[in-house]
């Protein structure tokens, strides 16, 4: 083989290469999880500006919008 | 504290679809979307009844056993939340749900099926707390706000309840044993009198 015609194949050899690159194989599909929650987390209801982190705050306001909905204790006799 | 729940009475319910109105607006819910409805059994039949429905945020829920891509999960307040970016849509906690909570947005010519929709007990979801990303995809957070969802705060007679399940079901218990049952549930008086025996005992001490 001439000096020629194994540079002609060394080139052909290195554009299939780098052209066949693209056609490289890849985990296209997301592999999730079974059992547990894959998505974003997600803060405490009293993690903001409103109870600046004070759960007892939250959880008296709470309390007391639920006693709201009885009106046996709402409406005075 | 102890669980989120819902308590629909349905011997209060008058099916004014106050509740279902109130959602809508609320958390500005698209059309044809229906994160709360009424049921009524027997309608137009004496002695009918109804009863308001959405997502009951199971304790053990059907639709975080069933997703396909793990996009449920449970709050430390045992609401069952879901991530909308992970949602595929495919229906599955349709399926699941014996109650038919969750809903899909309609759109397109051909009807295309888009990521699903249900009650979030007003507690917002996975974005951060009151930011335009969260109203725009979960509706309002008023849980953040130290407020109990609207359908239940706003319900005229008090037939939705919402909230702890402990005070819940101490409401519904003190409820149920003073109006009695069947004949002692009817009437003006016990619409809208108060209760016999302390009436009764303010009349005569009105009186003397």
């Amino acid at each position: 083989m001439s000096r020629f015609a194994m540079l002609t194949m060394l080139i052909l050899t290195a554009v299939v290469a780098l052209g066949l690159q693209a056609c490289g194989e890849k985990e296209q599909v997301i592999v999730y999880k079974q059992g547990n929650y894959q998505g974003k987390s997600d803060g405490k209801p009293w993690e903001n500006a409103t109870f600046a982190g004070d759960q007892a705050k939250w959880e008296n306001s709470i309390r007391a919008r639920g006693q709201n909905q009885n009106e046996y204790k709402r409406i005075a006799d | 504290m102890a669980r989120m729940k819902f308590l629909c009475d349905s011997e209060r319910c008058i099916e004014c679809n106050g509740c279902v109105t109130a959602c809508k607006n609320e958390n500005e819910v698209p059309w044809g979307v229906n994160r709360r409805r009424v049921v009524t059994l027997g309608d137009g039949l004496p002695g009918e009844k109804s009863v308001s429905v959405a997502c009951m945020h199971c304790s053990d829920a059907p639709c975080m056993a069933v997703c396909p891509v793990d996009c449920f999960y449970h709050t430390d307040e045992g609401v069952v939340l879901h991530d909308k970016d992970m949602c595929i849509g495919c229906g599955y906690c349709f399926y699941a749900c014996p109650f038919g909570a969750p809903q899909y947005p309609q759109s397109g010519a051909f009807g295309v099926r888009g990521k699903m929709d249900k009650c979030t007990f007003c507690a917002g979801g996975p974005e951060v707390d009151h930011s335009e990303e969260e109203f725009k995809k979960y509706g309002r957070n008023r849980l953040a706000e130290g407020k109990l969802p609207l359908c239940a705060e706003m319900c005229s007679t008090k037939a939705l309840l919402g909230g702890d399940g402990d005070v819940v079901a101490d409401i519904f218990r003190d409820r149920a044993t003073r109006r009695g049952k069947g004949g002692e549930m009817w009437g003006w008086g016990t619409a809208y009198g108060k209760p016999v025996g302390k009436q009764a005992g303010k009349t005569a001490e009105g009186k003397s």
